[in-house]
């Protein structure tokens, strides 16, 4: 008789944790973590913001000091840092600063990424209009990479880049929720509730990719592998967290849900094919077929009935839900090219190995 | 069926089925509706909103998987 060793508790049986605290990149981010573990007076941070945004940069979202102080900052709102006291989430020093950094972002977001703003506001124009922009996206294509090329240790590399947000999946955008009304929220409601389980905590998207992790051997700790992914990589979710943070940008984050789940159901099919080429199973596949199914639901409801009648609601936000699906593109076609530019030449893409 | 829910269920009759042919897409169905297969066993879907294909393109029939946007596929809508 074999002795049957209890498997990990499933994610959402858990208790969950806070993110843990990640090593500095820089004076910014060294500064901040000490401010907010006590090492430090928080009035430091107004001249550490000041210095970074002084010196010459390429990009901000390249930055590995700005996009980790910025994914300590948000996270605040999040599950919160270990060992962080929760009330530092609302600490006015810490929001002037996250307030330099996002105004430093979103002009190079807004400089890097226009649109045309949608003349026709009806639902069924601006449904039309990012169904167009997101097929018509020719960024560089992590997915046939994974389908066709990827080799174990490339995988697990994509599984920790996207692990950042995935564990936390769905969540920017439901800082959206009671900044609308009517139809909209109803249809980002149906979309959410199905994100995060309809009902069932074990299908939920963030515990189906948990679960994907285990499956690779991979540390499903909320927030485990921060230091090991690129200032791009963060990018993205910080932006989100923009997004959804603040009400002026409420057309940004329904724009780059759409667009989000408008470049999804075709991805994850190719996704799933290259892991099962590799030999994985189901409780690795699981979380990229069910979104096969899931988002060939979500665009349509997303397209139309979520940021089609925001438009209609508000036709000044027309240009910000276009932006938005735009930024979504931008962004995830910039860390696509830097791995795969890493991949391509024989090197990794994470700051340091998994294993 | 309880007590309870026959006092709703009488008071307020449900919903019809909500179906909505989208542009170049599927079919997005809302509502208790039930499948059969042609082999006359019951297709249980996963989810409350189910998006049928329309364009025969499919890698997951009944269900859509998004092929339409990469077939080609016109609804003329």
């Amino acid at each position: 008789m074999t002795t049957q060793l209890p498997s990990p508790a499933p994610l959402m049986a858990r208790p969950q944790s806070p993110m843990p605290l990640p090593t500095p990149r820089g004076p910014l981010s060294d500064a901040l973590l000490r401010v907010l573990t006590g090492a430090a007076d928080p009035a430091v941070l107004h001249d550490e913001v000041a210095d970074v945004l002084a010196a010459p940069t390429g990009s901000w979202l390249e930055h590995d000091d700005v996009q980790l102080a910025l994914t300590c900052m948000y996270e605040l709102h999040y599950r919160g840092l270990d060992g962080v006291d929760d009330d530092w989430e609302w600490q006015p020093d810490v929001l002037a600063a996250r307030a330099a950094l996002e105004r430093a972002v979103e002009a190079e977001l807004r400089e890097r990424v226009t649109v045309d703003v949608p003349v026709d506001t009806s639902a069924a124009a601006v449904a039309r209009t990012l169904f167009t922009l997101t097929s018509s996206d020719d960024g560089p294509s992590m997915s046939r990479w994974i389908a066709r090329r990827a080799q174990r240790e490339q995988l697990e590399e994509f599984v920790v880049h996207r692990s950042v947000y995935q564990l936390k999946e769905a969540d920017p955008h439901t800082w959206s929720v009671p900044r609308l009304g009517g139809a909209p929220k109803v249809a980002l409601m149906e979309i959410q509730s199905d994100e995060y389980g309809a009902g069932d905590p074990e299908r939920a998207h963030a515990a189906l990719f948990a679960q994907a992790m285990r499956g690779l051997d991979l540390d499903d700790t909320y927030g485990r592998y921060v230091d090991h992914v690129p200032a791009i990589t963060l990018a993205h979710p910080n932006v989100m967290s923009m997004f959804g943070l603040h009400r002026r940008l409420r057309g940004a984050i329904v724009g780059h849900l759409a667009a989000f789940e408008m470049t999804s159901s075709v991805p994850n099919r190719l996704y799933g094919n290259g892991m099962r080429r590799l030999g994985l199973g189901q409780d690795v596949t699981e979380y990229f077929d069910e979104h096969v199914e899931a988002d060939a639901v979500h665009e349509q409801i997303a397209g139309r009935d979520m940021a089609g009648r925001l438009v209609e609601q508000e036709p000044t936000l027309g240009g910000d839900v276009v932006w938005g699906a735009a930024v979504c593109l931008a962004l995830d076609g910039m860390w696509a090219r830097y791995v795969l530019d890493r991949w391509e030449a024989g090197e990794p893409s994470l700051r340091q190995p998994v294993r | 069926m309880t007590p309870d829910d026959e006092v709703r269920d009488a008071a307020r009759p449900p919903r019809p089925v909500r179906i909505t042919p989208c542009p170049d897409g599927p079919l997005l169905v809302r509502g208790p509706v039930e499948l059969v297969g042609a082999d006359g066993e019951t297709i249980v879907p996963r989810r409350r909103t189910v998006a049928l294909c329309r364009c025969g393109g499919t890698g997951t029939p009944p269900w859509c998987d998004g092929t339409h946007k990469v077939n080609g596929f016109r609804t003329g809508d």
